[in-house]
C-alpha cells in the first residue's frame, strides 16, 4: 500500500509539474496586461509540434527545439503586435475575447499544417523507466521537473531582479504611471508575449514526448494551466507552479485513493473551494485593490 | 423560318434536353460524417473512401448508367447536428439512400427520423444498439464492440488466462466497450477483477496502473481510441506490467505503434483484415478486395484506416442493391440490402438477412500481435 501511494506522488508530481510549466506562461502574460492569454495551450502545442516535425525532416533534437521555440516566439509577438496592439485601449473582457479567437485561429492553421493524427517526440535521454524505491518513472519527466524548477527559478529572478522585470510588473500594477516615468508599454507587452510563447514552447517541447501532441493538444493543457494558475493565485509565478503541482498530486490521489471515474470531479471540486474561500488563489495577493 | 416552325424546334430541342437530363438523372448518396472534432480520425478517411469511389465509379459509366453524386455533410460530432443534416438529405436534396454516420452517437440520434420517413440508410458505426433490435432501414457495416470483446475472450481461452483487469477511456466508444467486456465475461468463464477509467485526454495513467498492478490480474484489456491507448501502453512498460495487454480496434492504425514505440510490441488486438492485407493467406477471398482498396487509397492519400474500409462497404454495397434493384425505388433497394450475401468487403464477407442487418461473423475480426514495430497475424506467428 505505501509503495502504491509513492507511486501515487511520484505520478502526481509528473503530471503536477507538466501543468505548472503552462500555468506559469498564463501568469507572466496576466502579470504584463492583466489578461488571461487563452492561447498559452496553443503556445505549448505549436512548440511541440513544430520542434516533431523538425526531428522528423531529420534535424538534431537541440537544434530542432531552438528552431521551435523561435518559431513560437515569433508567433507569439506577431500575435501582440496584429491582434493585441491595435485593441490596446479595449477592456480586458475585450482582450480575452481576441486571444480566444487567436487560439481557435492557431488551432486550425495546425490543423491545415499537420493534420489530425497525434505525434510523439522522441524522450531526451531514452525511455528506460528509473526505479525509485516502489516506484517508477521515465527520465523524461525528470527533465520537465527539472525544468519547471529552472524556469521558474528564472522567471522569479527576471520579474524581481533586473530593471526589464520590474518594468513588466509595473506595467501590470498601472499602466499610465508606467507610461510616466518612461516605460515603454508596448515593448513590455510584446516581451510578455514572447517570453510566454518562449515558455510555452519549451513546456511543449519537453511534455511531448510523454502526452504527445495534435493540433488540439492545446485545449487540455491550456485548461490544465490555467486551473493551476486559479488555485496558485493568478499574477504569482510561484503560486502558479504551486497549483499545477497540487493538481496533479491531487489528480493522482483522487485517482488511485478514490476512484478514477471520480478523478475530475475532485479536481474541479477542489478549484470551486479555492475560488469561493480564496478568490484570489491560495498564493494571490489577498488585497487586489489599486492606487 | 416561320415563327410556329422556330417554336416547334425549340419545343423538340427542349424535350431533348429533357430526355438528355433525364437520361443521366444521378443517383444521389446521402452521407453525414464526423469529419471535423474528436472522431475525425474515423470520418475524415471515410469521407476520402466515399468521394474516392464515386470519382472511380463514375469514370466507369456510373451504375445502371447513372451517373453518382454524393451529398455529404460535415456533423462535427454532434448527434443534434446529424439529425438536421439527415433531416435536409431526405427532405431538400432528396437523395436515394444515406450512407453514413461515422460515430454511434450520430446515428442513434437519426434513426427514429429514417425509420419515418423510409429511407434506407447504411451506418459506419459500431455500437450493437444500431441493428440490435432489427431496424427495416437501417443496416450497419462496420464490426460492433461486442464482437471486439468477444474476440478478445476467445484470445484469452486459448492461452488459458481467466482473471483480466479492464482499463478504459470515458468516451462513448470506450464507455460502450466496457459494458460489452462486462456483459460477454460470464459467458467465457472470464472474472473481471479490476475496473479502471481514465479520461481520454489524460497524460499519464499510471495511477489506475499501479492499482491494476496490485490486482491478481492475469491480463489486461484497454478499450479506447486516440492517444490515450498509447499512453496506457507506455505506462504499462514503464511500471514493468509483465501481463498480455490487448487493446481494442479502435487503435488498430499505424499510428499507435508510432505513439506506444517499442512498448507497443506484444501487444494484442482483435482487428480488421486491412491492417494486416498483406499477409493474409493467397487463397482468402479478401485478400484482393482488400489489397485494391489499400493501394488506391494509399496512391491518394497515404496510409490507409480500417475506419475507411467501412465507408468502402457501405457504399459499394448501397451501389450494389441499387443496381440489383434496377433504380432507385427505396423500398426496393432496401430489400435488396438486406439480400446481401457474399459481398467482400474491407472489413469481411458481409451475409445480411432479415434478422441480421449487419452480416458479418466473428471471423471478420483477426487477432494480430505487434512484432518488430508491424501488425502480425497471431495465426501466422503461432
Amino acid at each position: 500500500m505505501l509503495e502504491q501511494l509513492f507511486q501515487f506522488l511520484v505520478t502526481g508530481i509528473t503530471v503536477g509539474s507538466l501543468y505548472a510549466l503552462v500555468g506559469l506562461g498564463f501568469a507572466l502574460i496576466y502579470n504584463a496586461s492583466d489578461v488571461v492569454n487563452f492561447a498559452q495551450g496553443e503556445f505549448v502545442m505549436l512548440g511541440a509540434m513544430t520542434a516533431i516535425s523538425l526531428v522528423a525532416a531529420g534535424f538534431p533534437l537541440p537544434l530542432a527545439a531552438v528552431v521551435a521555440i523561435l518559431i513560437t516566439i515569433g508567433v507569439g509577438l506577431a500575435l501582440e503586435r496584429f491582434a493585441i496592439e491595435p485593441s490596446l485601449g479595449a477592456s480586458v473582457v475585450t482582450t480575452i475575447i481576441i486571444t480566444i479567437g487567436a487560439a481557435i485561429v492557431l488551432r486550425g492553421v495546425a490543423l491545415l499544417i499537420w493534420g489530425k493524427d497525434f505525434h510523439a517526440l522522441p524522450a531526451f535521454s531514452g525511455d528506460t523507466p528509473i526505479h525509485l524505491g516502489g516506484a517508477t518513472l521515465l527520465p523524461q519527466s525528470l527533465w520537465v521537473m527539472g525544468a519547471a524548477v529552472l524556469l521558474v527559478g528564472l522567471v522569479r529572478a527576471f520579474l524581481n531582479r533586473t530593471l526589464l522585470g520590474k518594468a513588466l510588473l509595473a506595467c501590470s500594477f498601472n499602466r499610465a504611471a508606467a507610461q510616466l516615468v518612461g516605460i515603454n508599454v508596448r515593448v513590455m507587452l510584446r516581451l510578455a508575449y514572447g517570453l510566454s510563447a518562449g515558455l510555452g514552447a519549451i513546456a511543449g517541447i519537453l511534455i511531448a514526448p510523454i502526452t504527445f501532441s495534435s493540433y488540439e493538444a492545446g485545449i487540455m493543457l491550456g485548461l490544465k494551466g490555467f486551473c493551476a494558475a486559479i488555485i496558485g493565485g493568478f499574477g504569482n509565478p510561484m503560486g502558479a507552479v504551486a497549483g499545477g503541482l497540487l493538481l496533479g498530486v491531487l489528480e493522482a490521489l483522487g485517482a488511485g485513493l478514490i476512484s478514477s471515474g471520480y478523478k475530475d470531479a475532485i479536481v474541479f471540486v477542489f478549484v470551486l473551494m479555492v475560488l469561493f474561500f480564496e478568490p484570489t488563489g491560495l498564493f494571490g495577493h489577498k488585497s487586489a485593490d489599486r492606487v | 423560318m416561320n415563327a410556329r416552325l422556330r417554336n416547334t424546334l425549340l419545343t423538340l430541342c427542349l424535350l431533348a434536353g429533357l430526355n438528355l437530363a433525364h437520361a443521366a438523372d444521378p443517383i444521389k448518396i446521402g452521407s453525414f460524417l464526423t469529419v471535423t472534432g474528436p472522431a475525425s480520425f474515423l470520418g475524415d478517411p471515410e469521407l476520402r473512401t466515399l468521394q474516392m469511389v464515386v470519382e472511380e465509379i463514375n469514370a466507369k459509366g456510373g451504375v445502371l448508367d447513372r451517373p453518382i453524386q454524393l451529398i455529404h455533410y460535415d456533423t462535427g460530432g454532434n448527434a443534434r447536428d446529424a439529425l438536421n443534416y439527415v433531416k435536409r438529405l431526405i427532405r431538400s436534396d432528396k437523395v436515394d439512400i444515406i450512407v453514413g454516420g461515422t460515430t454511434s452517437g450520430d446515428t442513434l440520434a437519426v434513426i427514429p427520423e429514417v425509420e419515418k420517413e423510409g429511407m434506407p440508410l447504411i451506418s459506419l458505426a459500431g455500437a450493437i444498439e444500431i441493428i440490435d433490435p432489427v431496424k427495416k432501414w437501417v443496416f450497419k457495416v462496420a464490426h460492433t464492440d461486442r464482437m471486439a470483446a468477444a474476440k478478445i475472450y476467445e484470445d484469452l481461452n486459448q492461452r488459458g488466462l481467466s482473471k483480466v483487469a479492464l482499463i478504459t477511456g470515458d468516451g462513448g466508444f470506450d464507455k460502450s466497450g466496457r459494458e460489452q467486456l462486462r456483459q460477454l465475461a460470464p459467458e467465457y468463464g472470464i472474472q473481471i477483477v479490476a475496473d479502471e477509467s481514465y479520461g481520454n485526454k489524460d497524460t499519464d495513467m499510471t495511477t489506475q496502473l499501479t492499482k491494476i498492478r496490485a490486482s491478481d490480474a492475469q491480463a489486461l484489456i484497454n478499450f479506447g481510441f486516440g492517444q490515450a491507448p498509447a499512453i496506457v501502453t507506455r505506462n504499462v512498460k514503464q511500471l514493468g506490467i509483465d501481463l498480455p495487454l490487448y487493446q481494442s480496434h479502435g487503435v488498430a492504425s499505424k499510428t499507435f505503434i508510432d505513439l506506444a514505440g517499442p512498448a507497443a510490441e506484444g501487444v494484442r488486438l482483435p482487428a480488421a483484415a486491412l491492417v494486416v492485407a498483406e499477409e493474409l493467406s493467397d487463397a482468402d477471398p479478401q485478400k484482393p478486395v482488400l489489397l485494391a482498396y489499400k493501394n488506391q487509397y494509399e496512391a491518394k492519400h497515404g496510409p490507409v484506416s480500417t475506419f475507411g474500409g467501412h465507408a468502402y462497404d457501405g457504399i459499394m454495397i448501397a451501389l450494389a442493391a441499387i443496381e440489383r434493384a434496377g433504380g432507385t425505388d427505396k423500398a426496393k433497394v432496401r430489400d435488396e440490402i438486406e439480400k446481401t450475401q457474399g459481398f467482400i468487403g474491407a472489413s469481411g464477407v458481409f451475409a445480411m438477412s432479415p434478422e441480421d442487418h449487419m452480416g458479418l461473423t466473428l471471423d471478420a475480426f483477426k487477432m494480430v500481435e505487434v512484432r518488430d514495430g508491424a501488425w502480425t497475424l497471431v495465426e501466422n506467428a503461432e
